[in-house]
């Protein structure tokens, strides 16, 4: 996959050379210099949380929480076992950057990883990879391997008093396990159903005991934040959302891929780059944030800045970054069909509204997809999705929701024409 | 019941967690064991994980066999149904589907003379459709026994991989 490169975990990294993942070519980067500046220089821990707090890091994963205040959360003076967690279980449709980055830069993540173990006392770490990609988690096993013959992993880091292990740990086909509380019970070798919060993860986390997740690339952005500057990372975004940010494009462009660009940048701007509409048709909508986030209108996309806030203000959600476009020629109700059919197989049936309600929300649309839609389905979508949203353990339910609203909203006389004529306002066709 | 390869592996799973959170190992340890079965099963039936093959490895990992059956079956990339020589996994999620998985999935399917879900005649090709994998820029993706994954399965792509896997 090609991976167009302008910010900080990319800067550097020349992914058509096939060991640009090893160790020596991440040394070469500049890699690794974090951790021995704060190991040389003995830098207090809350200093290194205080710099990842200045950079303006928000997390990567989808919620887009200041890592740093997540990092403060854990007790210092803790006296058994604490825990940092990587979420490398990357299965939100249209998402596709974190294996990118295990893939071509596996030490970046790894030292993001120790240096959050220094600063919040653990002893050790795990990376959970999403079982499909099976073959990154086995080249990230062997960059573990070259990190602790290295002695960057271990007891005694480079001849210090610091001792930090970070071990591998895969998923095996469960959406759910992305969700923080899953993924821990998943860790723990069991079932990946979300866990009631609170207690939150800081408090009880894996193996009851005080645990920090982030996404891989939050981690993979902490070297830069620790080398370069806390300040300098906050100005490659815009304030409050400071920082590069991969976005994942996918969906009718004619370069889909990976992008690592400012947050801030004209979401027109990022279509350029991407090679801009396949067949040079006309933008209809986009999901600017992965499945979960509510879908816009093309024409509103073109008007915003690719950043938290902008998004949020329009509707929707910034969420992994990842950026599904559609051309006219899409049925807006054929494609919320396959979304309301993967949330539906993907509820992990441990809340009653989640587990009924995404079945019943399939049905419905399947039917109105299919022409057999009834008068008053749109009002028994908005009616199920209510006693869904906010209902549940997890936001899977308020996930499978979001999508049904928005799309329903935007884009109603689709649906309205569909029930009523029996015939598709689009004539749709997978290609 | 497995190899002694296999188990070592185990071990390395086993070996990752704290000594007294072995359970957490159940998750490697039963594709370990999936894995071998896959590799030395001659049917469709021998290629699946069981009841006798999870209890053996809940028994060896240290935890109640109905601990690792939950796990099994919980998790879809665990084969608990008899399954071909090459398992062929097409997503068909939305982003996929909008740069032709759906498509490559039928293609398949047509290929091979069998519907999604179903296993050919000489137990070679099973075809499925799956959620997404994480690499919907690479679509069409195909994975081939849960850890291959091939990327851009154009038409051509498609007879070429299953050319190769005869």
């Amino acid at each position: 996959m090609a991976v167009f490169v302008n910010g900080v975990i990319f800067e550097g990294v020349d992914t058509a050379t096939p060991d640009c993942w090893r160790l020596e070519a991440y040394m070469a980067r500049g890699g690794y210099q974090a951790l021995k500046k704060i190991l040389d220089n003995k830098i207090p821990q809350e200093d290194v949380i205080a710099e990842v707090k200045n950079s303006g890091l928000r997390g990567r994963g989808g919620a887009g929480f200041p890592t740093g205040l997540k990092w403060s959360f854990m007790p210092r003076s803790f006296p058994g076992d604490k825990y940092v967690v990587c979420n490398t279980d990357e299965g939100e449709p249209g998402t596709f950057k974190d294996r990118d980055i295990i893939i071509y830069n596996p030490h970046a993540l790894i030292e993001g990883m120790i240096i959050a173990g220094y600063a919040m006392g653990c002893k050790a770490g795990y990376n959970y990879i999403h079982g499909e990609i099976f073959e990154a988690y086995e080249l990230f096993e062997e960059a573990l391997d070259e990190a602790r013959k290295a002695g960057l992993l271990g007891q005694n880091i480079l001849g210090t008093d610091f001792s930090f292990d970070l071990f591998a740990h895969h998923g095996y086909g469960a959406y759910i396990c992305g969700e923080e509380t899953a993924l821990l019970e998943s860790l723990e070798g069991k079932k990946g159903q979300p866990r009631f919060k609170p207690p939150f993860p800081a408090s009880f986390g894996l193996y009851g005991k005080p645990t920090t997740i982030n996404n891989t690339e939050s981690f993979a952005s902490v070297p830069f934040i620790i080398r370069d500057g806390g300040q300098k990372f906050l100005e490659a975004g815009k304030p409050n959302n400071g920082g590069t940010k991969l976005f994942s494009i996918s969906g009718h462009v004619n370069r889909p891929g990976n992008y690592e660009i400012p947050l801030g940048t004209p979401f027109a701007t990022l279509l350029e780059m991407a090679g801009g509409m396949k067949d040079g048709k006309k933008l209809k909508a986009v999901i600017p944030g992965g499945s979960s986030a509510p879908v816009l209108p093309g024409d509103v996309m073109m008007e915003l800045t690719m950043d938290y806030d902008s998004i949020s203000k329009a509707g929707s959600m910034l969420g992994s970054g990842a950026v599904i476009v559609m051309n006219e020629d899409v049925c807006m109700v054929k494609a919320l069909e396959r979304l309301a059919y993967f949330y539906h197989e993907e509820s992990c049936g441990q809340c009653t509204p989640c587990r009924e309600g995404t079945g019943w929300l399939y049905k419905v649309i399947h039917r109105i997809a299919n022409g057999e839609g009834r008068d008053g389905d749109l009002e028994l979508l908005e009616s199920v999705g209510n006693n869904m949203a906010g209902r549940t353990i997890c936001a899977l339910a308020d996930a499978a929701v979001f999508p049904v609203r928005s799309f329903t909203k935007h884009f109603r006389n689709e649906f309205e024409h569909l029930i009523k004529h029996k015939k598709a306002l689009v004539d749709h066709k997978w290609c | 019941m497995l190899s002694a390869q296999s188990l070592a592996k185990i071990d390395y799973e086993l070996a990752k967690y704290p000594a007294d959170q072995f359970r957490s190992a159940i998750m490697g340890a039963l594709r370990i064991a999936l894995v071998e079965r896959r590799e030395t099963g001659n049917t469709p039936e021998e290629r699946c994980l069981n009841a006798d093959v999870i209890e053996f490895v809940a028994n060896y990992v240290g935890i109640p066999p109905v601990a690792a059956y939950e796990v099994a079956t919980f998790y879809n990339m665990y084969d608990m149904k008899p399954v071909g020589k090459y398992k062929l996994t097409v997503c068909t999620n939305l982003p996929c589907a909008l740069q032709g998985g759906v498509n490559a999935a039928h293609y398949i399917g047509e290929k091979l003379g069998i519907g999604i879900g179903e296993t050919t005649a000489d137990g070679k090709f099973t075809l499925l459709e799956g959620e997404c994998m994480g690499a919907c820029g690479d679509a069409p993706v195909l994975l081939v026994n849960n850890h291959k994954m091939c990327s851009f399965m154009t038409r051509e792509a498609i007879d070429k991989k299953l050319a190769e896997l005869e």
